[in-house]
Formats: C-alpha cells, sequence, structure tokens
C-alpha cells in the first residue's frame, strides 16, 4: 500500500516532502518521488495521507496502481 | 510646504507611523500624516533626511528600495529562490509558477539551494555594490519551509554582514516562527493581507494546510486571518518593520482593502502596498479561468487613495520576480545564472563596498538638497484653479526628467495641482523604441498605459508618436529636460493653466487607463 508522484503533475515544489511522517519521499532532479516500501498512505498516523494534503496540484499523488 | 519628500513615501511619515509601534496594539494609533486635510500627504514634512526621525529607524529604512523611494534610486535588492513549497492555495496563483504575493504571476525562478543561493548573493553584491537588501520571497512562502530560508539567512549573515534580509510570506505559518525571525535579525517581514473578513477570504483562498489537514472555505480563512493578525502584533511588539501587501481584486476585495488598511494600520503596520490583481486566463490560475479580471489604473487609484490615512502608502512597487536581481525596475538575473556564478571569483570586499554606499548618500544628500531648493523657487508659480491632472515622466532615475519617449519601459506618474506634484504610481509599457528606431504597432499600448495622463514629460520625443499622443489628447512635452520631475511638472502646469486661462486650450478630463498584464522580465 503505497501512493506515488505523476512525475507529469509534480512542480517540484517540495511541499510534500517534510510533511511525510515515514520520510518516504525524496528528491531526484527536481522531481520528488515516494519510496513504496516507506509510505504507508500515513495510516496510524494521520487521518488523511499528508502528501496529498499539501500539494497543490491535483491528482497529482494517487494511489500505486496494484 | 509640499516637498520633495511628499511625492513619494516620505520618510518623514514613516516616522510618525512609528510612533504607532510604541503603542499598545490597541490603541487608537497615530494617524501618519495626512488625515487632516484633504489632499493626504500633502501635509507631511518637508524633510526626509534622519534629523527628525529616531536613528534605528532611520538605519533600516534608509538602504532599503522597497521602503524608501529615495534609496530605490541608489540602492539594489536581490530575492533569490530558495523556497519552492507552499502551505496554502490562492485562487489568483498557479503553482507551477512563482508565488504571485510577491512576483508577478506567470514567472518561474530558477530554485537554489541554501548553499547555491548563499554563494549567488555574494557574487552579485561583490559586483554591484549598492546591492544592500536579500529578500526571500518565495517561488512559494518563504515561511513554509523554513529550514531552507534560515539556512540561507544564517551562512548570509556569516559571509556578507551588512546586508539586510527580508522575506515575504502569507502569514499562516509565522506567529510560530516570530523568535527564530528575531534570532537572525531580519528586521523587514512582509506580509500579504488580502482581507480581515473570512468570508471575503473565502473567495480568494481555496484551501490551507494547517494541523496536518487540509481546511477549505470560510474555517481556512479564519485561521489564515487569526494568524496574520496575531503574527503583525507579534512583529509590531517586536520592532521588526512590516509591510502589508494586499492584491486589488474587483468585485472581491476592493472596498474591503480599506478596511484592510485601517486593521494592519491598528496592529502597527509599517507600510501598506496595494497592488493590482494580474489575471491571464494563460496562467492558468482559478482567477485566470474564471475570467475574474484585474483593476484599472482608475480603480486601482481610487482605492490607494482611499487608504492615504492610513498605513503609509508604497506607491513604487512593480511586483518584481522571486529571483529579481538589480534596482527595483531593472532585473539583471541573466547576468547570474546558476552556471555563470560557479565559474566567478568571488572576493567579498567589505571595504570598498562601504566606500561606494558613503559616496552614495554624499549624492542622495546633495541632490535631495538641490531638489528642495529648485522646488522652493518653483512654489508660487502655478495658478490656484482646482484643476487636478496627471503627468507621466520618463525618467531613468535621479529624480528628473531625462529619458527618451522611446526608450521608457515604465512611466512615472504624478498628480499635479497647484503647487503640488505628488507621485501617485508607475505604468509599465513595452518597450516603444528598439535599437534607436520606434516600432509604430507598440504605440497603443503606450497610449492605453498613460491614457489617464494629460502630459507626457520626456527628454526627447520623435515626430510620429508625438503625433499620435497629440491626437490622443496626451500632450508630448520636451522642454524641461534633466530638470527635477516635481519641478518639471509644477512648471509644465502653470503653463497648462495659463492657456487654459486664456482660452488656448479647453480643460477636458482624460479617460482610465489598463495596467499592463504580464510578467515584469523585462532587462532592457
Ligand atoms: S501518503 Fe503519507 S506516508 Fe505515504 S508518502 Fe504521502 S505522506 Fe508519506
Ligand atoms: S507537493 Fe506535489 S507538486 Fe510539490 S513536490 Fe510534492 S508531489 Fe510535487
Ligand atoms: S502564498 Fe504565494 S505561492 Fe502560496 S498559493 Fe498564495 S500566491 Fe501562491
Amino acid at each position: 500500500m503505497s501512493l506515488k508522484i505523476i512525475a507529469d503533475l509534480c512542480t517540484g515544489c517540495s511541499a510534500c516532502e517534510p510533511e511525510c511522517p515515514n520520510e518516504a519521499i525524496s528528491e531526484k532532479k527536481n522531481l520528488f518521488i515516494i519510496d513504496p516500501d516507506k509510505c504507508t498512505e500515513c495510516e496510524g498516523d494521520y487521518d488523511t495521507p499528508q502528501c496529498v494534503a499539501v500539494c497543490p496540484v491535483d491528482h497529482c499523488i494517487l494511489p500505486l496502481a496494484a | 510646504m509640499q516637498s520633495a519628500a511628499a511625492s513619494y513615501v516620505s520618510l518623514d511619515a514613516l516616522k510618525s507611523n512609528r510612533n504607532a509601534l510604541a503603542e499598545p496594539v490597541d490603541a487608537p494609533a497615530h494617524a501618519g500624516c495626512g488625515t487632516s486635510g484633504g489632499e493626504g500627504k500633502a501635509s507631511c514634512g518637508t524633510s526626509d533626511g534622519p534629523d527628525d526621525m529616531p536613528a534605528d529607524v532611520w538605519n533600516k529604512v534608509k538602504n532599503h528600495p522597497c521602503y524608501s523611494e529615495e534609496a530605490h534610486h541608489h540602492y539594489a535588492r536581490m530575492h533569490v529562490a530558495v523556497a519552492p513549497a507552499c502551505n496554502i492555495q490562492c485562487n489568483y496563483c498557479n503553482r507551477k509558477y512563482d508565488c504571485s504575493n510577491e512576483s508577478r504571476p506567470g514567472v518561474v525562478s530558477q530554485k537554489l539551494t541554501p548553499e547555491q543561493a548563499v554563494k549567488k548573493v555574494v557574487a552579485v553584491a561583490s559586483e554591484i555594490p549598492q546591492m544592500t537588501v536579500l529578500g526571500i520571497a518565495g517561488p512559494g512562502d518563504s515561511l513554509a519551509s523554513p529550514k531552507k530560508t534560515f539556512e540561507t539567512f544564517r551562512m548570509l549573515q556569516e559571509q556578507a554582514p551588512d546586508i539586510k534580509l527580508c522575506l515575504s510570506t502569507n502569514g499562516l505559518a509565522l506567529p510560530g516562527l516570530v523568535d527564530e525571525i528575531c534570532k537572525y535579525n531580519i528586521d523587514h517581514v512582509t506580509i500579504t493581507i488580502n482581507m480581515v473578513d473570512p468570508e471575503v477570504g473565502a473567495k480568494i483562498y481555496p484551501w490551507i494546510f494547517w494541523d496536518h489537514r487540509r481546511v477549505t472555505g470560510v474555517e481556512a480563512a479564519t485561521i489564515l486571518h487569526q494568524q496574520q493578525m496575531l503574527g503583525l502584533e507579534m512583529l509590531t511588539a517586536r520592532g521588526v518593520l512590516t509591510k502589508i501587501n494586499s492584491v486589488l481584486i474587483p468585485g472581491i476585495n476592493d472596498e474591503h482593502l480599506i478596511e484592510v488598511n485601517r486593521e494592519v494600520k491598528k496592529r502597527g503596520a509599517f507600510l501598506h502596498n496595494i497592488m493590482p490583481l494580474i489575471s491571464e486566463a494563460e496562467h492558468g490560475t482559478v482567477f485566470g479561468l474564471t475570467g475574474q479580471r484585474g483593476p484599472t489604473a482608475q480603480e486601482l487609484k481610487a482605492v490607494q487613495d482611499a487608504c492615504m490615512g492610513g498605513a503609509n502608502l508604497m506607491r513604487h512597487c512593480r511586483q518584481c520576480r522571486a529571483d529579481a536581481v538589480g534596482l527595483l525596475g531593472e532585473d539583471r538575473s541573466e547576468e547570474f545564472t546558476l552556471d555563470k556564478i560557479e565559474e566567478m571569483e568571488v572576493v567579498y570586499d567589505l571595504d570598498r563596498r562601504r566606500s561606494y554606499q558613503d559616496r552614495v548618500e554624499a549624492e542622495r544628500q546633495a541632490q535631495h538638497a538641490a531638489k528642495v531648493e529648485a522646488l522652493a523657487a518653483t512654489q508660487d508659480a502655478g495658478a490656484a484653479d482646482g484643476i487636478k491632472v496627471l503627468v507621466a515622466v520618463a525618467t531613468t532615475g535621479g529624480g528628473r526628467v531625462n529619458q527618451h519617449f522611446g526608450h521608457a519601459d515604465e512611466f512615472q506618474i504624478f498628480e499635479v495641482s497647484a503647487g503640488e506634484a505628488l507621485f501617485v504610481g508607475h505604468r509599465r509599457v513595452d518597450l516603444f523604441c528598439q535599437g534607436g528606431y520606434g516600432e509604430d504597432e507598440k504605440l497603443p499600448s503606450i497610449v492605453t498605459a498613460i491614457n489617464d495622463c494629460h502630459a507626457v514629460l520626456v527628454s526627447k520625443i520623435g515626430a510620429c508618436p508625438r503625433d499620435e499622443l497629440k491626437a490622443a489628447g496626451i500632450e508630448p512635452v520636451d522642454n524641461y529636460v534633466d530638470e527635477f520631475i516635481e519641478k518639471a511638472a509644477l512648471s509644465w502646469f502653470a503653463d497648462y493653466t495659463g492657456r487654459v486661462a486664456r482660452g488656448e486650450t479647453v480643460h477636458q478630463a482624460r479617460g482610465d487607463a489598463s495596467i499592463r498584464q504580464g510578467a515584469f522580465t523585462a532587462a532592457a
């Protein structure tokens, strides 16, 4: 269970990075990616995924297609 | 007794405003100048020198181009884009671009790490000794990623201790960071405040990120409002100078900004800068897409005039970009891109900078004295018959009429009546003349930009634009070359009213003017 960042939509603003309780988000060449092994969709920490709540671009962060 | 000082945000006025800082927040604030007379700033003092201002305030503002219109001609500031993240959403902002609160919308700055930013600042400061102010204004909100912002300030303070620091914020995170701000000795903070009523706020801010949640609607605007007011009060209590930016959004907060002005003034705001909404569909902002228009020049001026008795209005803001380098109107970012900086050998020579600044200071004092003298000689020339007009002025600086019409990419606008010429703002235009010859198709856009003016004062103007301006009802004036602007404007006005009195000219009201949309990136 993990979210992923749609690279085409990400502005590279970095707002999501410090909000993640699991340090799952990191920067790769001006784009941000979520480490699927670390992401818990914030379960147990917050009611909503933090990265989605702070991201300024709609639909930029989506569930990782199973 | 109007003077050069009164034409701008006068430092004298700033001083009286500053007195409000010492009073409790709820106390009726000292109203600064111009509350009693109908003519606003006309009642300001004549001097904007250090003589009658507390030394600490004078030291804070004298070389700050954003706070002092006089300094603005001699000193430069730069912004570095180290803070891309934001914690709110504004309807006039598309986060693909820089924060619209401090930059013109639709501009993208090169993002820098704090290390790169400090290197850039030191390189620029070594190259441009008049660079005295570093600001962090985005490209997002400077306090949404406080680590990057404060890390930049900390490193810079070590390497270039003479550079003043300032930052801009939407205010949401401000109260929690006031201690940090004071620690780094940041003495100028800009807060963008567009409303003091959450119902109004809900139309401007779709959401904020707060306490690990996305909050929307009136609830979001209420939190933002409370944080902004609290942050402003805390800064005032600590003696940190504050500038309030407000974006004028017709139909949403135009009238309301007068109330905003009153509230921020009450809480000790030092300056209030009311700027037009820039809204173009291609910027992809909510307002751009819903067709929310920006104000016309008259609408902007009406609100600014209505706020004259409140916090001191700043009229020379050009909404420059988050990575701007240079004097407020000229952008030299291209000379200092990352690649170029990496190659530069930088030696930070504090002594050289100091001696340059001393020279500028002497020159400025002399210029100021000359201006006061020149104006004193003009005072009784004007016939008082209730006429008040706007004139556009082409100037390259120094407070004089000294620019060719075709070389102007902006005009200073002065409101002139008998015995008074008051600076009221800038009007940007597209460059009319490229490489010495005029391009006819650009002229109409200049006419619309200064269409509310009766005259345009220039050092020189070609025959063709001269005719077109005349046809549009704007008088081209080139016989006051190198005169101080106020003196030239008053002399022209005396001449004009004389002609009207003799029946040679019929005095007519002018139309409205449009505010140029689009990013201010011109380096010309
Ligand atoms: S959903 Fe939560 S855990 Fe997953 S990346 Fe986003 S913030 Fe981190
Ligand atoms: S918050 Fe959204 S746009 Fe910003 S870096 Fe993260 S994924 Fe990209
Ligand atoms: S505060 Fe600035 S960056 Fe953030 S949404 Fe508003 S205009 Fe955009």
